[in-house]
């Protein structure tokens, strides 16, 4: 639609030549206008995904960036302008500080380990082995089970005094006495990351086992006959392989994880002293506990960009790296 | 990314594709050599895998087990994986259904409710999503038309964006919807969709990067196809319908199973617009029941249980669906 309204009257009085280009963007927006009509339906057809996206996606990032510029409080009437002072509120904001290192921390134990699990997982269900579908279908049960759910779950293995993890470290005497994982400053964060692992892995074993199979066999066969052992072709031919699923897992994990709210909200409600706020669960708390939309709004902007940087990073260095 | 044509030549999964090897040439030599390799190292794989498997889950199990059991069984000192006294209150008690007595009542209820919610608003998430992603990927792969690839590049663009960005003023537009909920023209008066089940669902009903694929997966549909039928006299929606839809049912399959699997189990969301009990969905009503409830183990176990099972079984049903949805969500580049 580029062409559309390209003519502006003043066009035919300032110069001769113009007068002479004239008619061809006007036959243009005609052209335009007599393939809209005739595609009519295509505007039909894509009329209510439109409709809900502007509104629900288009209008919303819109608003979002407009409540960023004000003191937005749902409960009070007067909403007034205060330019960038969100944003400087957000810089020097420790506790949100906190809550992005707290996030980072989650994702750095999460995403990484729960991929290597399934990498694990992967590597060894790729073998020619009995059961492996089931094998793959119970694996992969966490991965279904509803976030609520698991997090109810794993609150109650938690348990300081009737849990299933201190009943049997202590029953083999790993530990002395029953710990308090998910009320204790320094193990409440592993706990949550243990869990989000033990709900992750399937998902990554099943994209690596897609992975693995798309590596041709010819390539095994060749490394075998140049003497290569098992260790040397999972270092030389498979991992090297696997790289691009590797990449896709980083940053899906990665931004899944940035984004992390159920567990937190039912099995430690960012404590032990904010030591579990997360990046959204703080955001959630500036919004619908102290209802300051427009700076919960920056913060969530702060996230994002966040996000979009951390994404970035990855999708160059691992350019850098093909090369 | 997986497109008709591929999908159409590997019908079965990818994973599902060794399972086939094995039959023929290559795979069979595979696991010859294999097996003469890793006799012994076979059964170190079964032996982790195995142990692997009790650890992945023991704690359904204990979750399963524990949900038929009474509170004092619970909280017995050492865990019983199998229940001496079998029993199904806590369930009956999370559903509010049957009998109960003043002192289970007392103990706080659930609400079957929770659950017809969630599989209402699933379902027409599922449906309504599908059917408009689908409505507008065919016309951005089929059809040209001024403003197509503008507004393919919006939708694009906003793939990136968190949805935490939009959670905010998705709620202030949700109350302001005119016309609804006591709301005038202008929409202001009343809550708008905020606590109804608009709310819950109408936000969902598109999905950019369902567009995406769905778009990416109709492009390898042939031209000619659709002209043939256009020939044939069929008016653009029965193209759609009956030529383009049927073509698309692995994406459009896994496409739906993914969305009703977010949208049973979207939590953020109710969490911050349904306020009414009546209209809580699963995960909602499960962990405000946490929130006040914090000791009653019986019903929360039971209540995790019936809110997991609809998925497991739609799992275990469309289990090929799933790992190829995985598939063709992106891994082949």
């Amino acid at each position: 639609m580029a062409t559309t309204g390209a003519v502006p009257a003043g066009a035919k009085t300032r110069s001769k030549p113009a007068g002479a280009k004239r008619p061809r963007p006007r036959r243009g927006v005609r052209i335009t206008l007599f393939r809209a009509r005739r595609e009519w339906s295509a505007y039909l057809f894509l009329a209510p995904g439109l409709i809900i996206f502007s509104v629900f996606t288009v209008a919303a990032l819109i608003f979002a960036f407009y409540l960023t510029f004000h003191e937005w409080s749902a409960i009070q009437p007067y909403k007034p302008y205060v330019g960038l002072d969100n944003y400087k509120d957000m810089i020097h904001d420790k506790d949100y500080r906190q809550s992005v290192i707290n996030t980072v921390y989650y994702t750095g134990g999460s995403v990484p380990l729960g991929m290597l699990v399934g990498l694990g997982l992967a590597l060894l269900l790729n073998q020619p082995i009995k059961f492996r579908g089931s094998f793959r279908t119970l694996y992969y049960l966490p991965v279904v089970t509803p976030l609520v759910a698991a997090s109810i779950l794993w609150k109650w293995l938690y348990n300081g005094d009737y849990g299933l993890f201190n009943y049997y470290l202590l029953k083999a005497h790993a530990i002395d006495q029953p710990l308090l994982w998910l009320s204790s400053q320094n193990l409440a964060m592993p706990s949550v990351i243990l869990m989000t692992v033990w709900m992750s892995s399937g998902f990554s074993m099943v994209v690596y086992l897609a992975g693995l199979q798309s590596i041709p066999d010819e390539l095994y066969e060749a490394a075998k006959i140049d003497g290569a052992g098992p260790f040397a072709r999972l270092r030389n031919i498979t991992l090297p392989l696997l790289r691009p699923t590797t990449l896709f897992l980083l940053v899906i994990g990665i931004i899944g994880s940035f984004q992390v709210f159920t567990q937190i909200f039912i099995m430690t409600h960012g404590g032990p002293v904010d030591k579990t706020t997360t990046m959204v669960y703080f955001i959630y708390e500036a919004a619908f506990k102290f209802y300051e939309f427009g700076y919960a709004s920056t913060l969530a902007f702060g996230l994002f960009a966040l996000l979009f940087v951390v994404t970035l990073v990855q999708l160059r260095l691992y350019r850098r790296a093909d090369l | 990314m997986t497109t008709y044509e591929e999908t159409e030549r590997n019908a079965a999964s990818p994973l599902e594709a060794p399972r086939q090897g094995r039959r023929g040439k290559s795979g069979k030599k595979r696991e010859g050599q294999a097996a003469a390799e890793w006799s012994w190292g076979r059964w170190v794989v079964y032996l982790i895998l195995v142990a692997g498997v009790i650890l992945f889950i023991a704690p359904f199990a204990g979750l399963v087990s524990a949900s038929f059991q009474n509170i004092d069984e619970i909280f017995s000192v050492s865990p019983h994986w199998i229940p001496h006294h079998p029993t199904t209150t806590g369930y009956r008690q999370f559903l509010n259904l049957g009998h109960l007595s003043t002192a289970q009542r007392g103990q706080g209820t659930g609400d079957w409710r929770w659950f017809a919610n969630s599989a209402f608003v699933a379902t027409s998430v599922t449906v309504l999503q599908t059917f408009f992603n689908a409505l507008a990927a065919y016309v951005f792969a089929k059809r040209k038309f001024p403003g197509r690839n503008a507004i393919f590049m919006v939708f694009l663009a906003t793939m990136m964006v968190p949805g935490q960005v939009t959670l905010i003023p998705n709620y202030i537009i949700t109350k302001h919807i005119p016309l609804f909920g006591g709301n005038d023209i202008f929409g202001n008066g009343g809550h708008g969709w905020l606590d109804s089940y608009w709310g819950l669902i109408m936000p969902g009903t598109v999905s950019a990067f369902g567009i995406f694929l769905l778009r990416q997966y109709m492009m390898s549909i042939p031209d000619e196809l659709l002209d043939a039928a256009r020939i044939d006299g069929a008016n653009e929606f029965r193209i759609f319908w009956k030529v383009v839809l049927p073509l698309c049912t692995p994406a459009l399959a896994a496409s739906a199973i993914f969305t009703f699997q977010a949208a049973w189990e979207d939590f953020l969301w109710p969490l911050i617009i349904i306020s009414s009990p009546d209209r809580y969905t699963a995960p909602l009503g499960l962990a405000l029941f946490v929130v006040r409830n914090q000791t009653s183990w019986s019903l929360l176990f039971a209540g995790s249980v019936i809110s997991t099972l609809p998925m497991v079984l739609i799992f275990a049903i469309f289990q090929r669906r799933f790992i190829q949805g995985i598939a063709l969500t992106g891994m082949k580049g």
